[in-house]
């Protein structure tokens, strides 16, 4: 029995069938048009049709447009043109494959993922009002610890919380990003004719100008560099600076993320990837030691020696997630801040513990700390950290 | 001419083409459509206009893109300095408005650049439009133009229609996304990094005269190495530079000499962050593999 598909007896001919498989690769999310449909009737006329592989290369080059859509085709052209002798009279559209990164589209994905599904929704513990809810919530928290001794995140971040915390982070980036330098540099699409260079060009010219040489305010952007804490005291919070981190990662490509506990982690180039959740299993790899104890001053010391070296310039804004609870001696923390703040960057803290009434920084790590801060801001909710766009414009 | 007579045609340029490529590349020459190949950088997209031309025995233009080019750079430009210099040696002469203005905006006076050229020629060029991610996205709109319609219109002298139609190939390595008009408009083919014996096959048609052994150490240990983690993984280029300078150091076996290969290495790893994640150990047990 051969694999090529048996056409029903009633099929038109060769045009028709090429439409079908058209129509068959257009419900598996190609995105063809009449015009390719044309093209490949051509060019079926240059090779040999009749040899299955040489049509599959000469079709594959036509209708994909991209490395995603190349892979796919294989098991697409197979499904339609080579399913085992089975006849064939329309088509079946297979499972339709979910909206990839790849293809970038200003449409909207379709479905909504329902919040209520899964593991409860992204907050703090002590996102009740209610005196009576804080027994349950206390429940749910040790849940999560119990997560957390397993060391898989994945557990811990769901793919709709990095989503949504994408958003805010692409928001937050847009207030660092939106910022322009004083003075004018030459630019190809200015608002500003260069006056000096039309001068100098018409020396060129014999005093005529010619050409009208613009300026304009070139982009002078804030670059984030987050710092999060992940030892044991922070581990009912981490979910939520986890998903912001991997989501700021997503959202700007230049923004820079470190974890630590009792070392300092780079963790960049494992939140870049582009699957959310094998993003997390990278993470998870690397976050030994997590819930641990914390050596904060350590860490930023570190931090300010190694990669601040070659990551923190006056343009940066370093994001420190942490509650300043040190299980070592604190006094390391105001030195490293110190040492970061001659780089010339800003520097924010968030404390998931600020926004508990009546919160005073008395960890002493935290009163070290305070003086060298530019911004100190409660944030235990994505909702709070959504809140800080104004606050970072002013930065 | 059929896809396989050009795969070997190819071969005997010195670059060994995958069935998916040299397909792609007979369409693209047997319908007149642009040919968009991605792929990861090194993988010898580039070398495929260079070739495709020497087969076809034409002229290779070469359009390098870049932030910021416009159409002065990639189209025409005016000679502005001679065209002053013509008006005034006019003046002098009392030739008159319209005459001068007639002359200052002929051919003598037009700088062609690489996609006006490549439409004027009497034999149709290989026009190689490399790293068109890296342009503008409103010059990748005017390239769109240019390429359905083949002609460009210089407001002073008219439309200048195409006398042959270029053989035009777009390379990208994925700087950005590239538009859906764009792609629609060309045949594509990803260009991924060679199997094994495609790039046994490579090594050995550019250097004949390697070893046998040698030569399967090279291609294991470069394919053992992409498996890595790196942040730049060496393409054919860094294998064929790595493969010159062992022989040139006169190795017989990768692993015979930890220090000699490691620096070798060189060749392939281009970042220091890359040389750090392959330390000796590391190069000794996939070189060790790779025999």
């Amino acid at each position: 029995m051969s694999l090529v598909t048996k056409f029903a007896a009633r099929d038109p001919g060769p045009a028709a069938r090429m439409a079908g498989f058209v129509a068959h690769l257009r419900d598996n999310g190609l995105r063809l048009g009449v015009g390719e449909t044309g093209i490949a009737l051509d060019a079926l006329t240059h090779i040999n049709a009749a040899n299955p592989h040489d049509t599959r290369r000469a079709l594959k080059s036509i209708f994909t447009g991209c490395a995603e859509e190349a892979a796919q085709f294989d098991g697409l052209f197979n499904s339609f043109w080579m399913n085992g002798g089975r006849v064939k009279s329309r088509v079946t559209p297979t499972s339709k494959p979910s909206e990839s990164q790849y293809v970038h589209s200003s449409r909207e994905a379709s479905a909504e993922a329902d919040p209520n599904s899964g593991a409860g929704d992204i907050s703090a513990p002590d996102g009740g009002d209610g005196e009576a809810q804080s027994d349950g919530e206390g429940k749910l928290v040790a849940t999560d610890v119990a997560n957390l001794f397993k060391k898989d995140l994945r557990d811990v971040v769901r793919p709709d919380d990095i989503e949504a915390a994408e958003k805010i982070a692409l928001r937050l980036g847009a207030a660092l990003r939106d910022r322009r330098s004083r003075r004018r540099k030459a630019a190809r699409k200015g608002d500003q004719i260069h006056f000096r260079k039309v001068m100098r060009q018409c020396l060129a010219t014999g005093g005529e100008p010619f050409a009208l040489p613009k300026r304009h305010r070139p982009d002078r952007t804030l670059r984030v560099t987050a710092i999060c804490d992940v030892s044991g005291s922070m581990t009912i919070y981490s979910r939520i600076f986890l998903a912001f981190l991997a989501g700021l990662m997503r959202a700007d490509p230049r923004a820079d993320a470190y974890l630590f506990h009792t070392r300092l982690v780079r963790i960049t180039e494992a939140l870049r990837d582009k699957d959310a959740l094998r993003a997390l299993a990278r993470l998870s790899l690397l976050a030994d030691g997590f819930a641990g104890g914390s050596k904060i001053g350590d860490s930023l010391n570190t931090f300010a020696a190694t990669y601040g070296r070659r990551f923190v310039d006056s343009r940066t804004v370093v994001m420190v997630l942490s509650d300043g609870y040190d299980t070592a001696s604190p006094d390391g923390i105001a030195d490293a801040l110190i040492r970061l703040k001659k780089r010339g960057c800003k520097i924010i803290w968030l404390n998931p513990l600020k926004g508990w009434d009546g919160y005073e920084p008395t960890a002493r790590a935290m009163a070290g700390a305070l003086p060298h801060l530019d911004l100190f801001r409660a944030a235990n909710t994505l909702e709070d950290l959504a809140a800080l766009g104004p606050e970072l414009t002013q930065l | 001419m059929t896809w396989t007579s050009l795969q070997t045609a190819m071969a005997d340029q010195g670059y060994i083409a995958s069935g998916d490529l040299a397909m792609a590349l007979h369409l693209s020459l047997s319908l007149g459509r642009p040919l968009l190949l991605e792929g990861a950088a090194g993988v010898g997209k580039t070398e495929v206009a260079r070739v495709l031309a020497a087969v076809e025995d034409t002229q290779l233009i070469r359009l390098q893109c870049y932030e910021g080019l416009d159409s002065a750079q990639a189209i025409y430009e005016w000679n502005y300095q001679r065209q002053l210099l013509a008006i005034r040696a006019a003046s002098e002469d009392g030739e008159t408005g319209k005459s001068v203005e007639a002359r200052i905006f002929s051919d003598e006076f037009l700088l062609e650049r690489p996609l006006l050229k490549a439409i004027r020629q009497y034999k149709a060029p290989v026009l190689l439009i490399d790293e068109i991610d890296r342009a503008d996205e409103e010059f990748e709109a005017y390239l769109l133009e240019i390429l359905s319609e083949f002609q460009i219109t210089i407001p002073e002298m008219g439309t200048i229609l195409a006398t042959t139609r270029p053989i035009v190939i777009l390379t990208a390595n994925g700087t950005r996304d590239l538009s859906d008009a764009l792609r629609r408009r060309c045949l594509y083919a990803h260009v991924p990094y060679p199997d094994h014996q495609t790039e046994l096959a490579i090594l050995v048609t550019r250097y004949p005269d390697i070893a046998d052994r040698l030569c399967t150490q090279i291609v294991g240990f470069v394919q053992a190495l992409r498996k890595q983690e790196l942040e730049k993984k060496p393409g054919i280029a860094e294998m064929l530079d790595f493969s010159a300078a062992l022989m040139g150091l006169g190795v017989a076996d990768l692993t015979d000499d930890p220090a000699t290969l490691q620096a070798t290495l060189t060749t392939l790893l281009k970042t220091q962050m890359d040389r750090d994640a392959i330390p000796t150990e590391i190069a000794q047990r996939l070189a060790g593999k790779a025999a």
